[in-house]
């Protein structure tokens, strides 16, 4: 991509993006944290993902108000317009996914209190979803800051894996709740967290949608993998 | 270069260049042009300064022809009667008529508001008052200036404002009945509020007649127009859509125009 003739364009634009990058590492580290609760249930971890947060959630009014700022003054157009609002889109994705890591700390920490903590490494799928999702967010970012669509592409399939996990899990703690009814509260909050590990996939996914629209100008969003690969085709 | 056709809309096509070539004596400023304008629609015509979209505007009403070593190459039809307008044996007068043309700088007669507006027809000959007194009306009503003027008609013309009197030039390109308004950066001697006035006019006039408008602001094409033409170094690089130019246009060297890049 060209400069612009306006360099201080360029340092705009190149501010935002590296805000966004940073703010996806806080996101990743938050999800890291999370799984790794979810692994041990360290209570000092589910404390640092709360206030990781906080951060999180400045960063997304942060470049919120940087991306109202450069389309009020520069009214962007073509990539850089599709930039800007892929861009907006995004941080209220990655600010999802480190609500979800919240969720999943805070529900981890609700069985390990019960006792019930044991419950969770009989479900070994989740560890492997949750793998899974966390695959999702680097690659995502990787291609984020590459603008590569072909990447964005691969983590919009593997979303539907992490779908499929999350059917399996669910019919896993059904079998259980109906064995024993004793194991219905834990079963449920797994739900809980298998369902927010489901959500980041989800949330990667429509990042990746977002890096299509940028690279190629096609909305791929509601489309299913054919319509996407038609769409990129097309463009 | 593969340039699109207008997609299929209800909008007819109004006029067309095919072929389209001019030259400056010896410098070739028009290569091979094929623009399409849809009846009805705001077409716009960007690129940076030099790349021919003044000459491409002014062709369209036979402006070059008053220096002499000009030279027109193709057709430039207008329809639906599918006259070549540069063909030498159609007169550029009636052209004129046909295809009004709103400079950059309003530039009003030495006259009054009356006499401006009617001046097309008092030179078709049209003395009887009432038609000249219903067609100063009508002008100036479709240039959105009656009521602001309705009771000076006889002031002189340069004791309006700058963007009063770029309406009251809109409203005597209007006066002959022309079926298309070229417009040659309208807006660019006016202040903010004279320019939404007139891009506002624009919007409306375009219920009349088809519209051809050339542009350095980027951000008023893309208010507009309909349809966009970018153009660089004499040729048409990209047509389409003015949505679509806006937000994914085809072609490179459009995109580093319309984003403010080095080329």
């Amino acid at each position: 991509m060209h400069e612009h003739l306006s360099t201080q364009f360029d340092v705009e634009l190149d501010t935002i993006r590296a805000h966004l990058t940073r703010m996806g590492g806080m996101v990743q580290e938050q999800v890291r944290n999370a799984l790794g609760v979810l692994a041990n249930g360290d209570r000092e971890i589910i404390e640092a993902i709360v206030e990781q947060d906080k951060g999180v959630n400045e960063m997304e009014v942060a470049i919120d108000m940087a991306c109202a700022n450069l389309v009020a003054r520069r009214q962007p157009t073509a990539i850089d317009l599709r930039l800007v609002m892929a861009i907006g889109k995004t941080v209220t994705d990655l600010e999802r996914i480190g609500d979800e890591a919240k969720k999943i700390a805070g529900t981890t920490r609700k069985i390990v209190e019960r006792g019930d903590g044991g419950s969770l490494s009989q479900v070994m799928e989740i560890r492997h979803m949750g793998e899974q999702a966390a695959a999702m967010l680097n690659s995502v970012l990787d291609a984020f800051v590459r603008l590569d669509y072909q990447a964005a592409v691969l983590v919009v399939r593997s979303d539907k894996e992490v779908d499929q996990h999350f059917q399996a899990i669910i019919r896993q703690l059904i079998t259980y709740m109906m064995e024993d009814p004793r194991t219905i509260t834990t079963a449920l909050d797994i739900v809980f967290i298998a369902k927010s590990v489901e959500r980041i996939g989800d949330h990667c996914k429509n990042i990746a949608e977002d890096i299509i629209y940028i690279v190629k100008g096609r909305d791929v969003r509601h489309k299913g993998l054919d319509g996407l690969e038609r769409e990129i085709t097309a463009a | 270069m593969n340039i699109p056709k207008l997609p299929p809309t209800p909008a007819r096509v109004k006029a067309e260049t095919k072929d389209f070539n001019f030259y400056y004596g010896d410098f070739h400023a028009l290569r091979n042009v094929n623009l399409q304008l849809g009846e009805n629609q705001v077409t716009a015509l960007i690129g940076p300064s030099g790349c021919g979209k003044s000459t491409l505007l002014r062709s369209f009403n036979r402006m070059h022809d008053l220096y002499a070593g000009n030279r027109y190459e193709g057709e430039l039809i207008l329809h639906p009667d599918d006259t070549n307008l540069v063909d030498p044996r159609v007169d550029p007068i009636e052209v004129r008529m046909r295809l009004s043309m709103v400079f950059q700088k309003p530039n009003p007669f030495p006259k009054s508001i009356y006499e401006n507006v009617i001046y097309g027809q008092r030179v078709r000959g049209v003395t009887k008052r009432s038609v000249l007194d219903d067609k100063v009306e009508e002008a100036l009503t479709n240039a959105a200036l009656w009521d602001e003027v309705k009771h000076r008609l006889h002031d002189m013309a340069f004791a309006l404002s700058g963007g009063q009197q770029q309406r009251l030039c809109i409203a005597r390109a209007l006066a002959t009945n022309p079926e298309v308004l070229l417009f040659d950066e309208p807006t660019s001697a006016l202040d903010p509020i004279a320019t939404a006035s007139i891009e506002e006019l624009i919007n409306e006039l375009k219920k009349k007649v088809t519209i051809l408008i050339v542009t350095h602001n980027m951000q008023q094409a893309a208010r507009v127009s309909d349809y966009t033409a970018y153009m660089y170094l004499g040729e048409l690089v990209e047509f389409g859509v003015t949505d679509e130019i806006f937000i994914k246009p085809r072609d490179r060297r459009t995109e580093d125009y319309i984003t403010g890049r080095f080329g």
